[in-house]
């Protein structure tokens, strides 16, 4: 991590690709780990986990920032699911992405990165960033 | 990591579910550290019981079937939530019924064997020493790296499954000769006679040494029973997936280097101790893992003509079920009160749901899962001992 890195005004943040693809949204940061099995329902992207920071959110078109997933392994499953019904996060970006999460994002196709140059909470909830997969790099538009 | 032409091609595969099991195989591989792939005999699916999965294990499944995901290896699939041809008779609800049977119905789509069962070695499905396979229940892991000898990590759901479409998984891990060592020495000084006892040392051990590999001294015999029973008890305390038993399943010497524990028979009677939180169990559950025939001819000798006081559930695969049938064993256990059950056991089917708060066990595995998985109180012993507790 270098000293610009963190500067939030940079407008781009390299970041390790775990699947392809680009994805735009506004952040959703949660400055945990998430376990998507019980969490977040499949069919409306809803996170429904009592008191995890995120409950009440929804997860559809938004950037999921955090540090990595959890708990079950059908987690993967659920990441899945949602991208099936629509629901997906537009893009995912985590200090480490573990197997579960890296399974769902590669199963449904859901643009996910991870280690990037810069502390997860230099990005914002609810500014706009574009998360590009295949160049493995954050951007502010 | 070095892809063959092959392997290039299916990451372009026009089949979506083909590439993205290479996908997902590949980035598994790049985190684990594998230069390579390797092709696999076989493969076994887990996360098979609609109890475990869900109904995103039901959409994942249906979807992946219908983007044209098909085995390319045998690929067995692991229990059930319920008994196929019985879920009626045991209180399972039209819904669950109707979500587990959709699970069986992609299952065969994708050309998985039906075979509903966590011991495939015993139901028609077993390697060779030195084959590499992707096999993902816990206890069959161990058996087929420890008994068999053949090669596999403890693969997910999803990555064995990718494993079953491509035939071949990332080579890392359990597939290298040099991870395949003793990480551990147990000198056993108790007596290790029992299945329960086998059970037991296993359950002690993998609490210890937790995903390592130990090398047990002192233990002179043991069959496929108690073999099985040792490596699914470690594989639920523990993580492991390969273990040695001098002289039994090795002919490795003892490991001089490692960390060094003794099992006595303090440690043994401490062992069924821990395990044991009921006294006066509702159900009493043989088959975890699935019943070999010898363990449902032991139980039929044992119930023969007499009266079970409690329920009894036996639980196996459809392949050995239909011998237990043939030879009469089942109309003997049920005569007396107890039910042979394929497809399920008492840890993947919803026996929380159907009345029951404690149970018995002579499995170490189902003793560590049941209070979590199934809200049950538990009672561990060998099954003479238990099945004398419930029978008149």
């Amino acid at each position: 991590m270098t000293s610009e890195a963190t500067n939030e005004t940079v407008d781009a943040v390299d970041a390790e690709p775990i699947t392809e693809g680009t994805g735009r949204g506004e952040v959703l940061r949660s400055p945990v780990p998430i376990s998507f099995y019980g969490a977040v329902e499949p069919d409306t992207g809803e996170f429904i986990e009592d008191g995890h920071p995120l409950e009440g959110e929804n997860i559809a078109g938004k950037v999921l920032v955090f540090p990595r997933g959890k708990g079950s392994t059908v987690g993967s499953y659920v990441l899945y699911g949602l991208a099936n019904n629509g629901c997906a996060p537009a893009a995912i970006v985590n200090e480490e992405t573990e197997t579960i999460v890296a399974t769902g994002a590669i199963l449904g196709e859901i643009p996910c990165l991870d280690s990037p140059e810069a502390d997860l909470a230099t990005l914002e909830d609810g500014e706009v960033v574009e998360v590009d997969a295949d160049a493995g790099v954050i951007r502010r538009p | 990591m070095h892809l063959t032409q092959h392997e290039e091609d299916l990451l372009e595969s026009d089949n979506d579910a083909v590439r993205k099991a290479m996908e997902l195989l590949v980035k598994l591989g790049d985190i684990y550290g594998a230069e390579e792939m390797i092709e696999i005999e076989s493969a076994q699916a887990s996360g098979i019981s609609y109890k475990s999965i869900g109904d995103p294990g039901v959409e994942f499944l249906e979807g992946f079937a219908e983007e044209g995901a098909e085995a390319s290896v045998p690929t067995f699939a692991n229990p059930a939530g319920m008994d196929f041809e019985r879920w009626e008779e045991l209180g399972i609800d039209d819904a669950f019924a109707e979500k587990q049977t959709r699970i069986r119905d992609a299952l065969k789509e994708m050309g998985i064997v039906l075979s509903f069962t966590c011991t495939p070695y015993l139901a028609g499905n077993l390697p060779r020493r030195g084959q590499h396979v992707a096999w993902a229940e816990s206890s069959a892991v161990s058996f087929v790296n420890s008994v068999v000898g053949a090669r596999t990590n403890r693969e997910g759901g999803p990555s064995a499954l990718a494993a079953a479409i491509t035939g071949r998984t990332p080579k890392y891990g359990l597939h290298l000769e040099e991870n395949r060592q003793p990480t551990y020495r147990i000198d056993v000084e108790a007596d290790i006679e029992s299945q329960a006892d086998f059970a037991a040392l296993g359950s002690w051990t993998g609490r210890l040494v937790e995903d390592g590999k130990p090398y047990f001294t002192g233990v002179d015999s043991g069959g496929t029973d108690d073999l099985k029973a040792l490596g699914a008890a470690m594989a639920a305390t523990g993580a492991v997936a390969l273990h040695f038993v001098e002289g039994v399943t090795t002919e490795m010497e003892p490991p001089e280097n490692v960390e060094t524990v003794t099992f006595g028979d303090g440690e043994l009677e401490e062992e069924y101790a821990e395990l044991t939180t009921a006294d006066d169990p509702e159900l009493v559950v043989i088959g975890c893992p699935h019943c070999s025939p010898e363990e449902i001819q032991d139980v039929a000798a044992t119930v023969e003509d007499k009266t079970l006081t409690s329920d009894l559930w036996v639980c196996t695969s459809a392949s050995v079920k239909t011998w237990a049938d043939r030879n009469g064993l089942t109309e003997t256990i049920e005569a007396a009160g107890g039910t042979v059950l394929a497809d399920t056991c008492n840890v993947v089917s919803p026996i929380e749901e159907l009345g029951y708060e404690s149970s018995a066990t002579d499995s170490a595995k189902a003793a560590t899962y049941l209070p979590g998985f199934c809200n049950q109180d538990v009672a561990f012993n060998d099954k003479e001992t238990l099945l004398a507790e419930v029978t008149e």
